[in-house]
């Protein structure tokens, strides 16, 4: 079942892309969309019905060289079946959604036909992203990886006529590249130390390696930290994260569902679960973590500010997710892997839908992006408005305070944020929960901008703006289900006690009391002691502590149950000594609702500047020009890469074309030619008739000489 | 059939011979009657040459097929194939039928065309099987003559100049080869290459005119074996020939040059060099390991800023074959079984890529990147394919690219990860230089008049490219179609140059505490 669900999506990309002209547009269109509905359907028969015990199916050889031994085989374990419906879930949704936003698209000229191929990328970046998240080992990994890399690059510059598309799809490719050559160095030093790139095999010696040194260019390093700090580079590239997070906004060349597909609910996460699959090698690397939740925190940061002045609708909900992001990397640097996956999927849903809503507004709009050009459009795409309504609540994270009653981010990021204030360091809590405040108001801005107010720009595309047809809405509707419920409905997987993340994960749990014991033989300080008191692990509603205004609970607390699997026994590895759940849970009241409180306080600026006083954005854009203008440009990430990195190393290129290999070697060697070439040709003026054959009469002539020279010269001896 | 090497090698000399004694005129018919008996016989010699791969027992790690006989002047006729070689032959029988098709539309000289082409093909399987010293010299001095001429004759505008620095780089360094090779023979008394691997040269210092040579006459030897290969890879800073004779051969010669005759420096290194000289190898590991990560930052930075597609597609190789000369240096099991991946795949990509250059040169008749732009529209099939090599070129997981890439990047991090760290920076600029090309040629909007009426790939076209495109996937998929075969001829050659190298450092040392 599980190699049908990773071969329908390319089985359908072949046929959709070769086989349209056999079988006609349409045809080829629904075979790819219904393979997809098919992976989908067994994937969450997968995922309801997996037990927590890892499987591994072999399917063929791959390379092999000596030691290193690697095949092309799935690895079924939680983490795999999370990622398996968020993937097919959404995949099939957006090539449904694409029937109605891809037709009639105005990029293209009469006869040309886009459509198949449209849909053949998508299936085969399924595939690829498929590929990536069954992988048994680090290469196959890394073909997904890549692959994903690729139907990103061919997606973005779908519209091959537009520079701007192409320019962004080479820009995602090279910098993604960037990220993939640190990824690859690791792969080489996890081969080079525990010999193996399979994942039991590297699991299984991490602790080795936490021990081992690595000598890796300048200096002696711990060599785990070297590891998970160059993986954690790739998982930069791919999930946009600071320093390597200038692609994510130009990919919005793209098609509207690519957007929603790619660069919101998947390929871009693959990050987040590459930290999560390798928990057991980053719970032995604290520095490195500790890097993760730095660059997470400000990514958060960063990208939210920039949400808060952009004006194009999708270049608001990238930066958003860019920023969201950055809390699931937080999450998985504080040692919350499971956290960092339940926002990994809620997040999955309600961005999906964001920019499938986005899509509509704009499908409505005749493909006008501009906010600045929308308004008033609650009435005429009201479908649209709900959903984009819902998706808004949802990352805002509304719900009530305290309980488990919300929509799906209001569970899944105030896990994060609380995680982040047990777990982390008050940077990374600080930075989230003002990124909290920034996210509701830019999400509320967009809705207020797009939905309400009188209408602006073209009277006449106003005039003929129209709800999307039945193949759009669909989407949004189940999306919208997503984002209200799936938080509420694995909120106790996810985030609750450790019997009940153990057994979804299929970690092993202890009872707290064994635990002091293990901790003992770990030779750890901080033994935990199970307190009896707080007995009820399983109600919802008590697990804040009664000593809620204690600032820094101890480790331990009001927990029966601690995880305590090895190393790659189940799906994610959590150290004995890591009680950031346990201590999220028993966080002060005040941080619990920190995230409300930034929710409520975002949506009150928004509201007072786009409906209550709608000329006060305009006048502090004017009062804070410069502030304004850094925005606005991205911090001037741009320019910048442009000045230091694009520039010189294509000026460099032309210095060692020119200089070096005409000048310096050429030059050299023309030198001595120059002296030697008119030797001969005067030698062999004579024979000279200019011709080329001349050349090569030589030549044998020489050869038969020397020859002759050596057969003799040599026999002599 | 016990000497079916030499039946593979000599079919095309034959049929050369055929076209040179017995056909004449210039007219149509007679043009086609060459092209057509020089396909069949390319085509012939590797349906042939399929019964050295089945034939082949890939855990014999000796040499196998071996036919050996007298020769003129006393010299021995002596041929064979192991692990590491059997493939280069297959490659080279594979891609010749391709670069006839592909040359179809000649209509100069076509005789004597083929003729070169066939005699060609003769002298570069004879380099990947000859066993003996003077036997493989010949082959490997000789096949210059050909490509000389087919450059030369059949080239672009500046082909003179092509031609005569292509020769005069790789016939200097040959002449310091064919020195190490008088020397071997006065050495070892015998010109037996199996012989000579089985044979210990001298690796005791001594220094000439004061400066103190480490590892002595092997580092010398080293040497003079190196200048060669090094000129035929070809590496950094040796490389200029190479993008000047691209761009003035033609197509079916750039193909031939880029996948066959840039193997025989890395064939050389894993025939010669390491087995031969296994201290002076080592002596000067570093040094080449560097020269191969800076052949892979310079040629690709040079790539970049190109306007010739031709040209960029040259010092793309020089880059890729950086990396087989790493791999090579590595000398573990990961670095060289990559290096010979690498060379295979190249073969297939690169001569790929060439043809996708000769495609649209025929049509257009111009490779300045600057007249094209927007192809897509009018050519989809073609920018298919194109677009595949490109990622191959790239070294995309799931093509043969790849597999070289990663392999000889895992082999030198166990040796150097600065040289691996800066070699894989070349994983970023590849990406550059391909896709900018990519998008300058392909994408874009076909607004230029005089490509407005372009056609796309003829049925001709296309099945040149179906088998490369097999191959390249094939490869990529399931390596193991490689691997299994080079893989215990390599685990030997790597192990026979531990021993070495551990019996000399044992030597050194009793020589210190004496």
């Amino acid at each position: 079942m599980e190699t049908t669900i990773l071969f329908a999506p390319l089985v359908g990309a072949l046929l959709c892309g070769f086989g349209w002209r056999f079988i006609g547009e349409k045809a080829a269109m629904w075979t790819a969309t219904g393979l997809l509905f098919l992976a989908c359907l067994l994937s969450w028969i997968v995922f309801l019905t997996f037990d927590g015990q890892t499987q591994q199916i072999e399917i063929m050889r791959w390379i092999e060289s000596g030691s290193l031994s690697t095949s092309w085989a799935i690895r079924l374990d939680r983490l795999t079946a999370i990622m398996l419906i968020v993937v097919t879930t959404v995949s099939a949704l957006v090539h449904l959604y694409s029937f109605g936003y891809m037709d009639h698209d105005p990029q293209w000229r009469e006869g040309e036909s886009y459509k198949p191929r449209f849909f053949a990328y998508l299936s085969f970046f399924t595939f690829a992203m498929l590929m990536l998240v069954t992988a048994d080992n680090l290469v196959q990994m890394f073909f997904g990886w890549e692959g994903v890399g690729v139907a990103s690059y061919l997606l973005i510059g779908f519209y091959y006529r537009k520079p701007s598309a192409n320019a962004a799809a080479m820009k995602a490719f090279i910098v993604n590249r960037v990220g993939d050559f640190g990824f690859a160095l690791g792969i080489f030093a996890l081969f080079f130390l525990t010999d193996s790139i399979n994942f039991s095999d590297i699991f299984a010696s991490a602790s080795t390696l936490s021990e081992t040194q690595l000598s890796f260019l300048w200096g002696e390093w711990t060599a785990i930290e070297v590891i998970c700090v160059l993986l954690f580079i790739g998982a930069m590239g791919k999930s946009a994260q600071l320093i390597l997070h200038t692609w994510l906004p130009d990919a919005m060349e793209g098609p509207t569902p690519v957007s929603a597909l790619i660069h919101a609910a998947t390929m871009v996460t693959a990050g987040v679960f590459l930290v999560c699959r390798m928990s057991p090698l980053m719970e032995f690397a604290p520095g490195a973590t500790g890097f993760i939740t730095f660059l997470g925190a400000s990514t958060a940061f960063f990208a939210a500010t920039v949400g808060l002045v952009q004006t194009d609708i999708k270049r608001v909900i990238a930066y958003s997710t860019c920023s969201q992001l950055g809390y699931m990397f937080v999450a998985a640097g504080v040692g919350m892997y499971s956290a960092a996956m339940f926002h990994l999927l809620t997040h999955a849903f309600f961005k999906a839908l964001l920019f499938l809503g986005a899509g509509s507004v704009i499908h409505a709009m005749h493909h006008e992006q501009e906010m600045t050009e929308y308004g008033g459009l609650r009435k005429k795409i009201p479908y649209t408005f709900w959903a984009m309504l819902i998706g808004t609540l949802a990352i805002t994270g509304v719900g009530i305070p305290l309980t488990t009653f919300g929509f799906a981010g209001f569970l899944s990021k105030d896990a994060i944020i609380e995680s982040a204030f047990a777990g982390g360091t008050g940077y990374a809590f600080w930075m989230l929960v003002i990124a909290a405040v920034f996210t509701s108001f830019y999400s509320w801005r967009l809705i207020f901008l797009t939905f309400f107010g009188e209408p602006r720009g073209d009277k006449h595309t106003h005039d003929h703006a129209h709800e999307s047809p039945m193949s759009m809405l669909v989407p949004l509707g189940v999306l919208s289900l997503g984002a209200v419920f799936s938080g509420m409905i694995w909120y106790n997987n996810f985030f609750g006690y450790a019997d009940k993340v153990g057994k979804f994960y299929g970690i092993p749990v202890a009872e707290a009391g064994a635990q002091a014991e293990v901790d003992a033989a770990h030779g750890t300080t901080e033994a935990a002691q199970a307190d009896t008191s707080h007995a009820e692990p399983a109600a919802e509603d008590t697990h804040a502590p009664a000593d809620g205004n204690v600032e820094a609970p101890a480790p331990g607390g009001d927990h029966h149950y601690v995880f305590a699997g090895q190393p790659g026994e189940g799906a994610l590895y959590m150290a004995p000594d890591n009680h950031v759940l346990d201590d999220a849970h028993a966080a002060p009241k005040w941080v619990k609702v920190s995230p409300f409180v930034a929710m409520v306080l975002g949506f009150i600026v928004a509201y007072w500047f786009y409906i209550v006083n709608t000329s006060l954005p305009a006048r502090l854009a004017a009062n804070q020009r410069p502030l304004y203008l850094f925005l606005l440009n991205k911090w001037y990430f741009d320019e910048i890469y442009d000045a230091i990195f694009v520039k010189p190393t294509v000026a460099l290129g032309r210095f060692l074309w020119k200089r070096g290999d005409g000048g310096t070697i050429d030059g050299f060697l023309n030198g001595v030619a120059m002296g030697v070439v008119p030797f001969f040709t005067r030698l062999a003026g004579k024979a000279q008739t200019g011709y080329i054959f001349t050349y090569a009469f030589w030549m044998v002539l020489g050869i038969a000489a020397l020859i002759t020279w050596m057969s003799i010269g040599g026999g002599a001896n | 059939m016990d000497n079916i090497l030499s039946i593979v090698t000599f079919i095309p000399a034959i049929a050369a011979g055929i076209l040179a004694l017995f056909l004449h005129g210039e007219d149509a018919a007679a043009q086609r009657n060459a092209k057509w008996v020089a396909l069949v016989a390319t085509t012939v010699t590797f349906l042939v040459s399929i019964g050295i791969y089945t034939g082949f027992d890939p855990s014999n790690t000796g040499f196998q097929m071996v036919e050996e006989g007298e020769w003129l002047l006393g010299l021995k006729y002596k041929m064979g194939v192991d692990g590491i070689s059997v493939l280069f032959v297959l490659l080279t029988t594979f891609i010749m039928p391709l670069t006839i098709l592909a040359s179809w539309q000649v209509t100069d000289r076509v005789k004597e065309y083929m003729i070169a082409f066939l005699m060609l093909e003769t002298l570069m399987l004879g380099v990947f099987m000859a066993l003996d010293l003077v036997l493989f010299y010949l082959f490997f001095e000789a096949g210059l003559i050909p490509m000389f001429l087919i450059i030369g004759i059949w080239g672009g505008k500046d082909r003179i100049y092509a031609s005569f620095k292509f020769f005069l780089y790789t016939f200097l360094g040959s002449v310091l080869m064919l020195v190490a090779m008088v020397t071997m023979y006065s050495d070892a008394g015998t010109t037996d290459i199996e012989a000579l691997m089985n044979h210990q040269f001298s690796s005791e210092g001594f220094s000439v005119l004061g400066i103190y040579i480490v590892g002595g006459l092997q580092t010398l030897m080293f040497l003079a074996f190196f200048a060669s290969f090094a000129v035929k890879m070809p590496m950094w800073p040796v490389h200029t020939w190479l993008p000047d004779a691209h761009v003035q051969a033609p197509t079916a010669g750039s193909v031939v040059l880029a996948a066959i005759l840039l193997k025989m420096g890395g064939y050389g290194f894993l025939r010669f060099s390491l087995p031969m000289f296994p201290v002076g190898s080592a002596v000067m590991t570093d040094v080449v390991l560097w020269m191969s990560a800076i052949a892979v930052v310079y040629t690709s930075l040079v790539a970049l800023v190109q306007e010739d597609m031709k040209k960029l597609i040259a010092y793309s190789s020089v880059a890729h074959m950086g990396f087989v000369t790493m791999g090579i240096f590595a000398a573990n099991q990961q670095g060289i079984d990559g290096a010979i991946f690498q060379m295979l795949s190249h073969g297939f990509i690169s001569a790929a890529l060439f043809l996708c250059v000769g495609v649209i040169y025929d049509r257009m008749h111009t490779r300045d990147i600057e007249a094209y732009g927007g192809l897509v529209i009018r050519m989809p099939a073609y920018a298919l394919v194109f677009m595949l090599f490109t990622m191959a070129n790239v070294g995309l997981p799931g093509t043969s690219g790849f597999i070289g890439e990663f392999l000889t990047l895992m082999g030198a991090f166990q040796v150097n990860t600065w040289v691996t760290a800066v070699a894989a920076t070349g994983v970023i600029f590849s990406a550059g230089y391909a896709l900018w090309l990519y998008r300058r040629v392909v994408f874009g909007d076909l607004i230029k008049e005089s490509l407005k009426a372009i056609t796309d790939m003829s049925s001709r076209e296309r099945l040149i490219f179906a088998p490369l495109i097999v191959m390249t996937i094939l490869l990529g998929v399931y390596p193991s179609l490689v691997t299994d075969v080079i893989g215990n001829s390599t685990a030997a050659l790597i192990s026979n140059y531990d021993t070495a190298l551990a019996a000399a450092e044992a030597a050194t040392q009793t020589a210190a505490s004496h």
